[in-house]
Parts: structure tokens; sequence; C-alpha cells
């Protein structure tokens, strides 16, 4: 089609497609309405497992399925990512190039890694009691190793993520949240059941299982953001066409 | 132990064996790293079959509420219920089978798999297996939406699994888009029934809407839910993606691809319609059959004479594919429990055909690096027992007795015919011509009927030159036994479909339970098990032995045609703005896509906000 | 103005939609996709707002306090996940259709016709 044939295609539908949603929003029930059957019995359902945070109740129990799916997701995007940018024939691999960097990101990356890492595994070891949770705070404990690619080069990153660990941790995560649901099967119980005590409200040990799985799954978000990423770099920074360097995007961006 | 708690073990084992070979399949030498992921496969089977069987002893529904998330008395729950009745079961027993014969067949696949990672490809197939069963099993519509996404991101990575070349790259873009934004349609629709009803189960959502009537909330829900899960069925015009990225997957992918996931979004459109918008409160059964024949109608036309028009291969069976999810379509529309059950044997029969066909052009691949009709134009006289099976596997899918696509054919066009008689027309003419059209291909290069060269190579056709990787390291010269015997199963399977009554009556007892609003609700919230009798087992009769022998000699016949004399001008000219519109851009793609919620808009509003 | 926050999300939607379909560039149409499915976040947040509610997390509010619904922020959290890793799959693609084909823009990428 022409882009303006596509175009025109496009509004004439676009304006049904307006007409049938604005059809709806207007019967839909106020925003603002009291009327959330499940959320209520959601937040009932949290409490009575001891856990704080509803949304993690939710997320890690009372639909702990969802967030086992979504974790597979995640491990299958990473392991998609990994085969969709190896390395093939006619391209090698060269070293990083050391990269200059001022003093003060310098002083300032290696202030905040720390303090970063920290945040991530207090995120995620509050799941169940704050906002967060693991996937919130792996995600932040892997930026936070990446805050070395900015302070310093990619040759230091490199150093501290070895990748194979890391990828082994992202399975061992994706692992131990399907193990933990087949152990309350083993004790009698139904797949992701939370067998657990469920300790006292607001404790860091309250919600039972929510707190393993909330670690299963920080440990795969971290290590599967890792992999994910340094794949990515490694095509910037690291993979090179055999023929020339010429190719523009190539080379450290710094 | 009970059954039922092994339910999830269906999902859960593929996705531990992916784990495994995520982490062994560095150190395992590649014959292991096969071995483990047939071994999780079957399990999977297994555990699937075990239910089914259990089923059949006069508990047809196997309820499991995972974590244990038992509902109250009325019906109200905060967890996720996997229920599993005779047709999900069985479907979801037929896809972990034919992902166990993918994984067989692509024994000799990737001689040269990704340095380290020998396991990567059996791990992305298991997962992709834990995604279709997940989705088969799932009673909640949110969980659906999840796995939905889960053989989404598993398929384009599958996909584009071949990043040395261009073209896998291309379809498995294209297919990412649409079908992502399938996904998020779906997700739109979810959340507005959320609105209405305060609730995400199937069973749930649909006591709820039974309890008023429709309005336009409803409508759009329906239109959005509906599009998400048609455009994983590639329905017409949702269907752009599929013919790129099936022709430029990786053979086995294919085979899963075009053999049963396009055939879940057919089945989840039909499961959503009766657990959820049948009732009172719903879409009526007039709106519903409009919207889905239509389509359906639709669908099966272009796909028909899409793939008549191919060269290569792959792209004609996955039009093809095409194709017979119109018919499907149409199957499931007309709303009856014989439409339903023609449909299931026929999808069933049909994946095993379609599989096979598929895993017969992987070894022209592999040992010609081309599948274009024309390059290999009698080049495969060499080998008779790949020919033979290409061929019968034609005729399966022209509707050739006793052949399972047949029965299910018979049985769907004669409950469609109940609609309308022009809708038998519609089953014996497209399967004439997609079948004639693999019929054709298949005396070209089998048997080098006609003249070598045609003179078609007219601007804007279909030129796809001859660069195709073999996927195997290098061509192949003998053909290796699996790759053999696996189509060979497949066509033997799809005939044991057409002639194996229990089939057939576990078909019409399983549609009797599935196509039906409230046996669905009171199984899964109240425990009741539904009442067994009524259900009409489909079977033979002479009326559909003479169609499907119709169409079979209407198929022959233009394969016969086709080959001899290729190309006629005036089709061609007829036919050029149609093909014309598959022009391989995602900007056209997802225009159709949106003009493709709007058509559906428009044909369920009528009937649907208008009702008392 | 109840309406406006459901508003805001169909025009996210069909604006992502439009992006789409006029994109010039893989890359932003990818990130058009990713506009799209906001729209998603936003409808199941506006769902799920209470007047007056606040956080459903009870660490240090009483537990009858007036909460907005968790299930739909436990959905878009859910969604959220689903949303990056498509995108990172996709960007994937885009990196190795550029080194095969030079090129980005959809108009020049049509090797898979008719």
């Amino acid at each position: 089609m022409t882009r303006r044939g596509r175009l025109l295609l496009f509004l004439i539908a676009a304006t049904v497609t307006t007409v049938l949603l604005v059809g709806a929003f207007v019967e839909l029930p106020d925003f603002g309405t009291n009327f959330h059957p499940y959320g209520d019995r959601a937040v009932h359902a949290a409490l009575e497992h001891r856990t704080a945070n509803a949304v993690a109740s939710v997320n890690f129990d009372q639909r702990a399925l969802d967030t086992l799916v979504e974790e597979t997701i995640l491990f299958a995007a990473v392991l998609g990512a990994v085969v969709l940018l190896r390395q093939v024939t006619g391209e090698r691999r060269r070293p990083p190039r050391p990269a200059r960097v001022s003093p003060a990101i310098r002083r300032l990356g290696v202030l905040l890694l720390p303090v970063a890492l920290l945040v991530g595994l207090y995120v995620v070891a509050h799941g169940q009691l704050t906002p967060g949770g693991g996937f919130q705070g792996g995600v932040v404990v892997a930026t936070a190793l990446h805050l070395l690619y900015v302070a310093a080069d990619y040759r230091a990153l490199e150093r501290i993520r070895p990748l194979g660990p890391y990828e082994v941790g992202d399975v061992v995560g994706e692992a131990a949240y399907v193990v933990t649901g087949l152990a309350a099967m083993l004790g009698g119980s139904t797949f992701l059941a939370n067998v657990l005590p469920w300790g006292t409200l607001g404790t860091l040990t309250s919600g039972g299982t929510v707190v393993v799985l909330n670690a299963a799954v920080g440990m795969e978000v971290a290590c599967g953001v890792v992999v994910l990423l340094a794949t990515f770099l490694d095509q910037v920074v690291e993979i090179d066409e055999e023929s020339d360097g010429a190719r523009p995007g190539t080379g450290e961006s710094r | 132990m009970n059954i039922a708690r092994l339910l999830p073990l269906v999902v859960v084992v593929p996705l531990l064996g992916a784990a495994v070979l995520a982490v062994g399949g560095r150190r395992l030498p590649r014959i292991a790293s096969d071995v483990v992921s047939v071994a999780f496969a079957a399990t999977s089977a297994a555990l699937a079959l075990v239910a089914l069987a259990g089923g059949a002893h006069g508990a047809p529904y196997v309820i499991d509420w995972v974590g244990g998330w038992r509902p109250g008395p009325g019906g109200e729950g905060v967890g996720i219920v996997l229920a599993g009745d005779p047709m999900s079961l069985g479907l979801t027993a037929f896809t972990s089978l034919l992902v166990v014969a993918v994984l067989v067949y692509s024994w000799r696949y990737f001689e040269e798999p990704p340095r380290r990672r020998s396991g990567s490809f059996p791990a992305l197939i298991l997962l992709f297996q834990a995604g279709m069963c997940g989705f088969c099993l799932t009673g909640d519509l949110f969980n659906s939406f999840v796995f939905f996404e889960l053989m989404g991101v598993v398929a384009y990575a599958l996909t584009g699994f071949r990043v040395e070349e261009r073209r896998p790259l291309q379809g498995a873009m294209a297919f990412g888009l649409v079908n992502s934004l399938g996904g998020y349609a779906m997700l739109l629709g979810i959340a507005l029934l959320y609105a209405r009803t305060g609730e995400l189960g199937l069973a749930q959502i649909g006591r709820q809407l039974d309890g008023r009537s429709p309005d336009a909330v409803v409508l759009a829900a329906f239109v959005l839910v509906s599009a998400g899960l048609l455009v994983k069925a590639a329905a017409v015009p949702f269907h752009f993606w599929l013919p790129d990225a099936h022709a430029v997957a990786p053979t086995p992918v294919c085979m899963l691809l075009s053999g049963v996931m396009v055939e879940l979004g057919v089945f989840g459109v039909t499961r959503l319609y009766w657990t959820v918008f049948a009732g009172p409160g719903g879409v009526p059964h007039e709106a519903a059959t409009r919207t889905l024949v239509t389509v359906g109608v639709l669908t099966a036309l272009v796909g028909a004479v899409m793939s008549w028009r191919q060269r290569h291969l792959k792209r004609l069976l996955a039009f093809s594919t095409v194709a017979h999810v119109g018919l499907f379509l149409i199957g499931v529309g007309v709303l009856s429990p014989e439409g339903t059950a023609g449909t299931a044997i026929y999808v069933l029969a049909h994946g095993g055909v379609k599989a096979a066909l598929f895993a017969c052009t992987g070894i022209l691949l592999d040992r010609y690096a081309s599948v274009d009709e024309k390059e290999l134009h009698g080049r495969a006289r060499e080998l008779p027992l790949t020919g033979a099976l290409y061929m019968l596997g034609g005729l399966a899918l022209c509707g050739m007795p006793p052949f399972g696509t047949s029965l299910g054919k018979a049985v769907a066009e004669e409950s469609a015919g109940h609609t309308g008689h022009w809708l038998t027309a519609v089953f014996v003419v497209v399967s004439a011509v997609t079948g004639g059209a693999v019929l054709r291909a298949g005396l070209r290069v089998f048997a080098g009927t006609g003249p070598r060269t045609y003179d078609d190579d007219a601007p804007g056709g279909a030129r796809v030159p001859g660069d195709e990787g073999p996927e195997t390291g290098t061509r192949l010269r003998r053909i290796p036994v699996t790759m053999l015997t696996v189509p060979a199963v497949l066509l033997a399977a799809a005939l044991a479909a057409g002639l194996v009554p229990q089939w057939a009556a576990g078909a019409g007892s399983a549609a009797h339970l599935f196509a039906a609003h409230d046996i669905y609700a009171s199984a899964v919230l109240d425990g009741q098990t539904a009442p067994a009798a009524g259900a009409a087992p489909a079977h033979w009769n002479t009326a559909g032995v003479l169609l499907g022998l119709l169409s079979t000699a209407l198929g022959a016949g233009l394969a016969v045609l086709g080959a001899r004399r290729p190309r006629g001008a005036v089709t061609e000219r007829l036919l050029a703005p149609l093909r014309r519109l598959q022009s391989g851009h995602v900007g056209d793609y997802v225009a159709w896509a949106v003009a493709g919620l709007a058509l559906l808009a428009l044909l369920a509003a009528p009937g649907t906000l208008t009702s008392p | 103005m109840t309406l406006l926050p459901y508003l805001v999300a169909g025009w996210i939607f069909l604006v992502g939609l439009y992006g789409l379909v006029t994109s010039r560039n893989l890359i932003h149409a990818v990130g058009c996709l990713a506009v799209t499915q906001s729209s998603t976040y936003v409808l199941l947040l506006a769902i799920g707002y209470r007047d007056g509610g606040t956080a459903p997390v009870f660490a240090d509010i009483p537990t009858d306090a007036r909460v907005v619904d968790p299930v739909v922020q436990a959905l878009t959290l859910t969604d959220v996940v689903v949303g990056a890793t498509v995108t990172a799959l996709l960007l994937a693609l885009v990196i190795q259709l550029h080194k095969r084909h030079g090129t980005v823009d959809p108009d020049e990428l049509s090797e898979l016709k008719g």
C-alpha cells in the first residue's frame, strides 16, 4: 500500500474503534467507584496470610501462577535474546578498549554502586511489606552493577560480571519458584500453596512462601537482566563484522 | 493422589525441562540434551493423557485451584483455576505429542547449534510447549493472556532463530509486532470485563454477565479480546504475519506454529465465547455467528486463493493453514456442538497432516537448499518415499476419506450447512483448492510434471531466489530415519483420527460439554459434574464421504491442470491486487489489524446493542 | 470529569497505533508498541481507583483503611514485565535486521512479498 492508502485505511478503522471504545467508557462504572469485589476479597486474603503488601500477596500468593508464567516469559526472553544476538559466522570479537572517564563521574559511580546495590536488595527483601518486590528490586540490583560501566569502562564491568554464573543464577531463580510450588505438592497441598508459617503482619518473615518466591524472582530478574544487557552491550562494544570496522554504531560511544 | 492435583504438572514439567537444558546444555553433548528434552515433553504428554483418561471414567472435568484458593459457595474467590475438560485436555495432549514429534524430527537439525548452547533450541521448544498447554488449561482470563504472551515471546525468538539469514528476521519482526498488538488489545478487553464484573475467572465473569443485559462494554470487550485471539489464529485481516513468519521459521518450528499454535487461537475464541459471552448478558448467538462465520469465510477464501498462487513451498503451506483456520472458524462459529466436534477432529487431523507436510518440505530444504517449486522441478524424483508421504498429505488436506481431516470436514460442513447451504460449498471448494495447491507443487517437484520453466517472473511476483540455507549443518546426502519416520507417524495418526470410532465419539461428547455456557460454570464454581446425556457422537455418513471424495477429485484435477499449464494470465491479473496486500510492510499489517478491530465491531454490534 | 482517565487510555492506544502505522524506523515502531501497551496500564489502574483510597500496603496504615484495588496493580506489574521482555526481543531482532539489511526503514524492508 502507499503511505496515503495505509493512513486512510487506518483513519477509517480508528474512527470506528474510537466509537467502540468511547461507547464502552461511557457505560463503565465511574472513575473512583466503590465497586471492587475482587479487590476487597484480595485485601482480605492478604491480611489473612499476614502479608502487609496486598499487591505482593496477589502476585506471589493468590495469583502466584501468573507470576510464575511472567517470570518464565522473562526467562524465555533472555534465552531468546542470547540466541538472537549470538555471534555468527563472519563476526569477530575484539577486546573492549579502555575508556577515559572524568574523575568526578568515577567518584560518583563508585559511591553510588554499593548504595544502589543495597537499595535493590532491600526492595527485594521487603517485597511482602512495602511497595516493591522481586521484580523491582531485581532490576535495581542489575542496573547497580552497570554503574561500573558508566563510572569505569566495559572491561571493569566484565570483571565483576562473568556471564556464566549469572546465566546459572537466572535458571536457578526460575527453578526455585517451580520447586517451591512443587514442595507444597509434596507436602500434600496443591501446587504453589502457601504452606509456610505466615508469621506476624508487618515483620520481615511474614507472608509465608511470599518471601521465598519473592527472593526467587529477585534472583532471576537480577541475573536475567544482567545477561540481557550483556548480550546487547556485546553487540555494541565487542562484536564486529569481519570485513571492516567502518560500520556505523560500533565502538565505544563515549 | 487426586488427578486434579497433577494438572499444574502438565505445564510445570516442560518448564523444569527448559531450566535443566538451559544449564546442562552448556556441558551436555547434543544427543543427551535431545534425549532430555524428549523425556520432559513426553512426561507432560503422558500427564495430560492420564488426566484425559481420568475424565473418561465419569468425571469429565479436572479442576485444580492453584495454591488451594478454592472459592466460597457463591463462586467468590481470589485464585486462578486450571480447568481441564475433555476438549482442552485433548488439545493439551495433542500439543504435547506434537512437540515430542518435533523434537525427534529435529535431532538432526542445527548440527552447529549456537556455540556453548546446544540446549537452547530444545529449551525454547519446551517453553513453547508450557505456554501452549497452559493456554489450553487455564480457566482465568488474565492468566490466559500471560500464557498467550509466553507463547508469543518464545515463538518470535524461534522464528528468528536463523539470524544469519535476512528473511527470518523480517518475518519474526512482523510476527512480534502484530501479535504483541493483539495481546494488548486482548488486555484492554480484559480490563473492561474486570471493570464491569469485578472478576477475572472465565466462569465468574460469565456468571456476572448473566445477571444483566448486554451493553457497549460487553461489545467492546468481546471485540477486543476476540481480536487478540484472532491475531493468534491468523484470521483475515489479522493474518498477514503468518505467511511471513511460517515461510522463514525453522521447519520444526513451522510444524508447531501451523500444526497447533494457530489453532489455539481458534480454540481461545471458542472457549471465550462459550464460557463468558454465551449467556443472556453477553453477545447473542446470531451476532456471534455472524461475526465468526463472516471472518471465517473471508479467511478461508483468501487463504485458499493465496496458497494456490505460491511457489515457495513453505509459504504455500502457510497460506493453506490460513485457509483451514477459516474453515475452523466457520465450524465453531455456527455454535452447534456438532460443528465444534467436527472442528475438533479436523484440527487434530489437520495438525498431524500439516506438520507432516512441513516435515517433508524440511527434507527438501536440507537436501537441495531450496523449497522453490520451480527450482526443484523434477529434482526430487530420487526421493520416492518423501514424495509419497507428501502426496498423501496433500490428499488428506483435500479431505480424502478416511483421513481424520475428511471426517472432521464432513461433520463440520454438515453442521455449517444447517446455517447456510453455501457454507458447505465453501468447505468443499477451499479444501480442494488448498489441497490441490499442495498436490500441484508435489507433482512438479517429485514427479517433474509439466514444463520445466514458466514465464511468470512477472513484476510484483513472489520471486524467492533459491538462497535458502539448509537447516542442518551441511546438505543431507542420506535422509535420516527420524526425519522420515516422524511425518509417516503423523500421517498415520491423522488416518487413525478418522478411523477409530472412539475418537469421534469422544470428540462428540467433549464438544457437548465444551459448547455449553452453564455446564462449564457449574463444573468450575460449584463442582457439579455435568450430565453426559444428549451428546451425539461424530460419525461418518454417506453425504460426508461423497463430499470428501468430490473435494479430493476436484483438488487432484486442479493439481494436474495447474502442474501441466502453470499460471493463467487472466487469473494472474485478477489476483494481483490481493497479492499486493501481502506487502511485507509492518505498517500495512498494523493498519489491517486496526481495520480488523473495526470489522469485528461492526459485525458484532447489531443484535448486541439492540437486544431487549 | 469521571470519564477522563478512561479517555486518556483510549487516546494512548490509538496514538500508539498511529505511530506504528506511519513509522519509518523499526526502533521507533518498537517504541510505539510500548506506547500502545501503556494504554493498558492506564486503563487498568484507572479501573482500580477508589475515591480517597490509598496504596494497598498495610505496613503503616490500619487494616481497615480505604485502599485502591490491589488486583489491577498486580496485573499491571505483570503487564510491565511482559512489555519489557517483548521490547527487548524485538530490539534484538532490529539489531540483527540492521546488520543484515543495512536499514531499519520498513519501506525498504520488503523481501517477503506476495
